[in-house]
């Protein structure tokens, strides 16, 4: 969040992912027809936050929501909130995998693009969205409630099929989303020299799929 | 921005917001190492009465220390036929008065004093991170909290009036691709009053 | 008044053109721009304060390039977009009034007291405190104004204001901006609203085909919609 390296552009869509975050909180927690599993769309959010904008400003957009949370905002699912979430509750470790998550389906997506196709980009999104969070996510449970790890697991499993089909809509999302309004997420160095074109100043301007009256 | 605070002018809501943190973070350290019931009961107890002390209603304390009892309703029996009923116990009410300091914190702390205080912890680090942008990016987000969610909201209401409800494909990429348009506006708007540093 | 020269600019988004060789003077206190969707007007006002960079040409605003001194441009140019809930950029109502007067230099007092001033000005006092997005429509585009005014501009640029508002709230707009001390500059279909002002300028397919009295430069947008 250094001064010099982010855009103004990228702190708005820092922003409004974050606020994106919260959106998706709203609901609470909802029931997908056959699936009698309790799913929440948050973690959806984290998913398309590092499929969408990439590693970096991903992070950062994750981050912030935890942040707000953190300090008192009622914006996890059903209207929860506060310091207790972070530090005392045994799915704490869960909002630590989101930041470890967005990173990892961040920076896999941006070796993926401008290709993006289907089945690695699922992959790279089950391993940063659901391997990685849950990686952090049961130990912390298990280490809370003094429970072997397996415990834990099994606890956890319930949470699979949710996060399976978000794993799936977010790589279906990010295909469209990335054809419709390209540049998203900074190309690796190997190809700034076709980067260098845009003009510096772009900061804000309008891309060319903006639907306004240009 | 009022969240979870819950109003007050008790000792603990005047009191200066990182002494409090720091003082939480003391009291779950000190919890996490008692070791005998009764210790446990006495530092529960001492948790417990502060709690009138802020002056907190009972319902806003529920809604924050609510939600971990339901763990505790699962966790407790597994541990005590893995381990014993005391261990169980112990664990229990550890967990329990943790997640009670911590509430206390949150509720009697409001959201712009508890970003304050984040802030000024992050000062020592400002060769590698801008308080001052970091605050203005907070502030931006609570402003598009509302404008998302008014996104979300519409596009729900366009699905419904066409009758295709159960796609989540169908929300979530028009949620993401107006919520992007939305931030290049927002960026626009930022730079035409003024954010070009 | 302030100058506002366009020197052959032109501009481009991909492969599709928006404004070609397009050479301009503004120098009167109230300029109407009309033309239509696609014509490349936004494109064109979005060029006075920086937002957009041409590809070719320059645009000065009292001399000054913008595209070297987009700061002190941005400092005399304020801008109003069509949809005011994109502009505002705070939570509450008196904060973002005060985000318009940040790194000016100015006192906390100062600050406050201006932000003051402006609300009253625009009626808005009583929700100072009010999350922005609780206001109505029209009087997010009067919050929109006031942050803008605040900073003291000395061009209010305005792109199709009115828009999104209902007859009572446009009508609104148009009499704050009429009533207004600065040089503005408006972009609207809303075409009474430009009855009385000093010069309205026609644009069609990024150039510019009608520029002169109000009467003028609005029967020849009318003859081309016909």
């Amino acid at each position: 969040m250094t001064a010099r390296t982010l855009t103004v552009r990228d702190l708005a869509q820092i922003a409004i992912f974050a606020a994106l975050i919260a959106a998706l909180g709203v609901p609470g927690p909802l029931s997908l027809g056959v699936i009698a599993v309790p799913i929440t769309l948050q973690t959806l959010g984290v998913m398309l936050a590092g499929a969408v904008l990439g590693a970096r400003k991903g992070f950062f957009a994750v981050l912030l929501f935890l942040a707000l949370t953190a300090a008192g905002l009622p914006l996890l699912a059903g209207g929860r909130g506060g310091l207790a979430w972070f530090t005392t509750s045994p799915s704490a470790g869960y909002l630590y995998g989101w930041l470890l998550g967005v990173l990892v389906i961040g920076y896999l997506t941006s070796r993926l693009l401008p290709k993006y196709p289907f089945w690695p980009a699922l992959g790279a999104t089950v391993l940063g969205g659901i391997v990685m969070i849950y990686a952090i996510g049961v130990p912390v449970t298990a280490f809370t409630l003094h429970l072997p790890i397996w415990g834990a697991l099994v606890d956890a499993s319930k949470f699979l099929p949710g996060d399976a089909i978000k794993a799936v809509v977010t790589v279906l999302v990010a295909r469209q989303v990335h054809r419709a309004y390209p540049g998203l997420i900074p190309r690796r160095r190997a190809v700034t020299a076709s980067s260098a074109t845009s003009t510096p100043t772009s900061t804000a301007t309008p891309t060319p799929a903006r639907a306004s009256d240009e | 921005m009022i969240g979870l605070y819950s109003p007050g002018h008790s000792l603990l809501h005047r009191a200066p917001t990182l002494l409090k943190l720091a003082v939480l973070s003391a009291g779950v350290l000190w919890v996490g190492i008692l070791g005998e019931p009764w210790q446990l009961l006495v530092a529960l107890g001492i948790i417990a009465g502060l709690y009138p002390v802020a002056g907190v209603p009972p319902r806003a304390a529920w809604q924050q220390i609510g939600p971990i009892l339901w763990i505790l309703l699962i966790a407790v029996p597994i541990q005590a036929l893995l381990s014993g009923w005391v261990p169980a116990a112990l664990m229990a009410g550890r967990l329990l008065a943790a997640v009670a300091l911590a509430a206390l914190f949150t509720l009697t702390t409001t959201v712009t004093a508890v970003l304050e205080g984040f802030q000024r912890l992050l000062r020592p680090f400002d060769r590698w991170v801008d308080a001052d942008r970091v605050g203005l990016l907070v502030a931006i987000t609570l402003r598009c909290i509302p404008l998302v969610a008014e996104i979300v909201t519409e596009v729900l209401e366009a699905r419904r009036a066409r009758g295709t409800q159960g796609s989540l494909l169908a929300l979530a990429v028009p949620v993401v691709v107006r919520s992007l348009y939305a931030a290049d506006a927002i960026g626009e708007a930022l730079v035409a009053r003024g954010l070009d540093d | 008044m302030s100058t506002i020269v366009f020197d052959g600019v032109s501009h481009s988004f991909g492969d599709r053109s928006v404004l070609r060789d397009l050479s301009l003077t503004l120098t009167e206190r109230r300029i109407g721009i009309v033309g239509a969707n696609g014509s490349g007007k936004s494109t064109l006002v979005r060029l006075i304060n920086g937002l957009i960079t041409p590809d070719a040409g320059t645009v000065t605003v009292d001399g000054l390039l913008v595209a070297k001194n987009a700061r002190e441009v941005r400092h005399r140019v304020g801008f109003i977009f069509t949809n005011p809930d994109n502009q505002i950029v705070m939570p509450t109502v008196e904060e973002d009034v005060a985000f318009s007067l940040r790194k000016r230099g100015l006192g906390a007092a100062e600050i406050a007291g201006r932000t003051q001033a402006a609300l009253d000005r625009f009626g808005l006092s009583a929700h100072a405190a009010h999350p922005a997005h609780r206001l109505s429509g029209g009087q997010k585009q009067l919050l929109a104004l006031a942050a803008v005014l605040v900073g003291e501009p000395q061009v209010v640029v305005a792109d199709e204001p009115t828009t999104l508002l209902d007859a009572r709230n446009s009508r609104r707009i148009a009499d704050l901006f009429r009533a207004m001390t600065q040089q503005v500059i408006v972009v609207t279909h809303q075409l009474d609203l430009l009855e009385d002002f000093d010069r309205v300028i026609c644009i069609e397919d990024g150039t510019v085909v009608a520029d002169g009295a109000p009467a003028v430069a609005i029967d020849a947008y009318r003859a081309l919609l016909a």
